[in-house]
């Protein structure tokens, strides 16, 4: 595991990364996450998977406390978001389908904003390393407004993982990434998981990332439909859990 | 990061995005000068005294300018939903709110640096109050009015027509800053000595910290989903 320069204790750590008791989630008449039981252990890899509408941007942006649940408990690395709120959120990195990034501000700019607003000890250093992750150093001084989709989309993965989060919240996280960028990200993201932290990775694509997953959620219609680790999931089970089909199909592989 | 340094970089990044774009610096500026000009058509100078008419012309010029600051500023951190990546940094919210106040403020003083010399010569007025005393006057009711004016900004914009419902809710909102504003500029135009108005002064500073008060303890729920 890399150091951390924040001086908060490393991502592995006796209690669960997150921890949900009925966590619910409505908004007006509309459930969009009905209650949830989920522990996830510090250092795991999970993969949530469901089809437009079932919840999963809804329950990673309670996860990162952008939003209150309805209902029920939520437990960060064993604290209620509500005890030191700052201190939580400076373990959280966060990927949304908006990208955070000022269209006027350049891309090291953008990354320095970043940097300073979470106190890293570096701001300069780290913004320059992450531009070089991004792919990004021959366009730094560009404003972001001028960067294609997917140059945006990389910029903005680098913001989200620029403080060194312990607890990464990625919704959707290849949109517009050619193949290239894809396979950086993936690069990436199998070094984080080396690394001992903890991922929720919402995405569409689970042929990508399912080989690299500890374990996969599915939610349909804010239930979870499917709830196993990674190794005992069939693809064709996913494909017939977000075609539809009932739970508890003839899928299951042996592990 | 300490309180005061996030207060100061979300309101440095607010100046750097306008200097750069400069979205706001034309507009507030064009508008305020045209309210002037209309103003300086509808009555005439020469025969009403600029004391009288001017305060009021002036404020309506800022307060009116300002709401257009206050507009752009939250509509810009809800674009990409930017707004988001502020809350989820660990900062206090407040100073989020802080800096937020601070930059339009820097704005609307901007337009009030321009805007004042130009409304002395078009409307040939002879000043002949303490300046410190103006600038304090003015600067302590743009820092009213953008208190309010923000906190209202961050509630409205999340809503549909939020550009609509700000002015709703904040000329009620701003009416004893607006009328001690008028008052005191009036008074201090007109040279009259500090105790004649020192009390709609003592309005303005209690107004200021009341709102600046509650908008910092509330600014957290103000932002909540």
């Amino acid at each position: 595991m890399s150091p951390d320069p924040r001086g908060h204790p490393g991502p592995q750590g006796a209690s669960p990364a997150i921890e949900t008791r009925g966590l619910a989630r409505r908004f007006g008449a509309v459930g969009a996450l009905e209650p949830l039981e989920l522990t996830v252990p510090a250092g795991e890899s999970v993969l949530l998977l469901g089809p437009n509408g079932a919840g999963k941007s809804t329950l990673l942006r309670l996860l990162a406390t952008l939003l209150r649940p309805t209902s029920g408990s939520l437990r960060l690395f064993g604290e209620p978001p509500a005890s030191g709120e700052a201190v939580l959120r400076r373990r959280i990195g966060f990927l949304s389908h908006q990208t955070f990034l000022y269209d006027h501000l350049t891309a090291r700019e953008n990354l320095l904003f970043y940097g300073r607003l979470y106190g890293l000890a570096d701001p300069g250093g780290a913004a320059e390393e992450a531009v070089r992750a991004a792919r990004l150093d021959h366009r730094g001084d560009d404003p972001v407004g001028t960067f294609s989709r997917g140059m945006q989309q990389r910029l903005a993965i680098a913001r989200s993982l620029l403080h060194r989060p312990d607890l990464l919240l990625l919704d959707e996280p290849f949109t517009g990434l050619d193949r290239e960028s894809s396979r950086h990200l993936e690069a990436r993201l199998h070094e984080e998981h080396a690394a001992g932290r903890t991922s929720v990775i919402a995405t569409h694509d689970h042929g990508r990332s399912l080989g690299a997953s500890d374990r996969v959620l599915l939610l349909r219609s804010g239930v979870v439909a499917l709830d196993r680790k990674a190794r005992e999931v069939e693809p064709r089970e996913i494909e017939a859990l977000l075609e539809g089909a009932p739970p508890g199909g003839p899928f299951r592989r042996r592990s | 990061m300490s309180y005061w340094r996030a207060v100061l970089l979300v309101a440095g990044k607010d100046l750097r995005i306008e200097l750069r774009s400069r979205e706001q610096a034309v507009t507030l500026l064009f508008f305020a000068l045209l309210v002037l000009v209309v103003f300086n058509f509808a009555f005439d100078f020469t025969i009403i005294d600029f004391v009288t008419l001017g305060p009021g012309v002036l404020w309506v010029a800022f307060m009116f300018s300002g709401v257009l600051a206050l507009n752009r500023s939250f509509q810009n951190e809800r674009e990409q939903d930017r707004i988001q990546g502020i809350l989820l940094a660990p900062i206090d919210r407040s100073a989020f709110y802080l800096g937020k106040v601070a930059a339009t403020v820097l704005f609307m003083a901007a337009v009030e640096a321009v805007l004042v010399p130009i409304a002395v010569v078009m409307f040939n007025f002879r000043f002949s109050g303490r300046i410190a005393l103006v600038i304090a006057a003015l600067a302590l009711n743009t820092v009213g009015f953008a208190a309010v004016g923000t906190l209202f900004s961050a509630m409205t914009t999340r809503t549909r027509r939020g550009d609509l419902l700000l002015p709703l809710l904040l000329f009620p909102a701003a009416v004893p800053v607006a009328l001690a504003a008028v008052k005191t500029t009036s008074h201090l135009l007109a040279g009259h000595p500090f105790a004649r108005y020192a009390s709609w002064i003592a309005l303005s500073a209690a107004y200021d910290l009341i709102f600046l008060a509650a908008a910092v303890l509330l600014f957290d729920q103000v932002l909540e989903e």
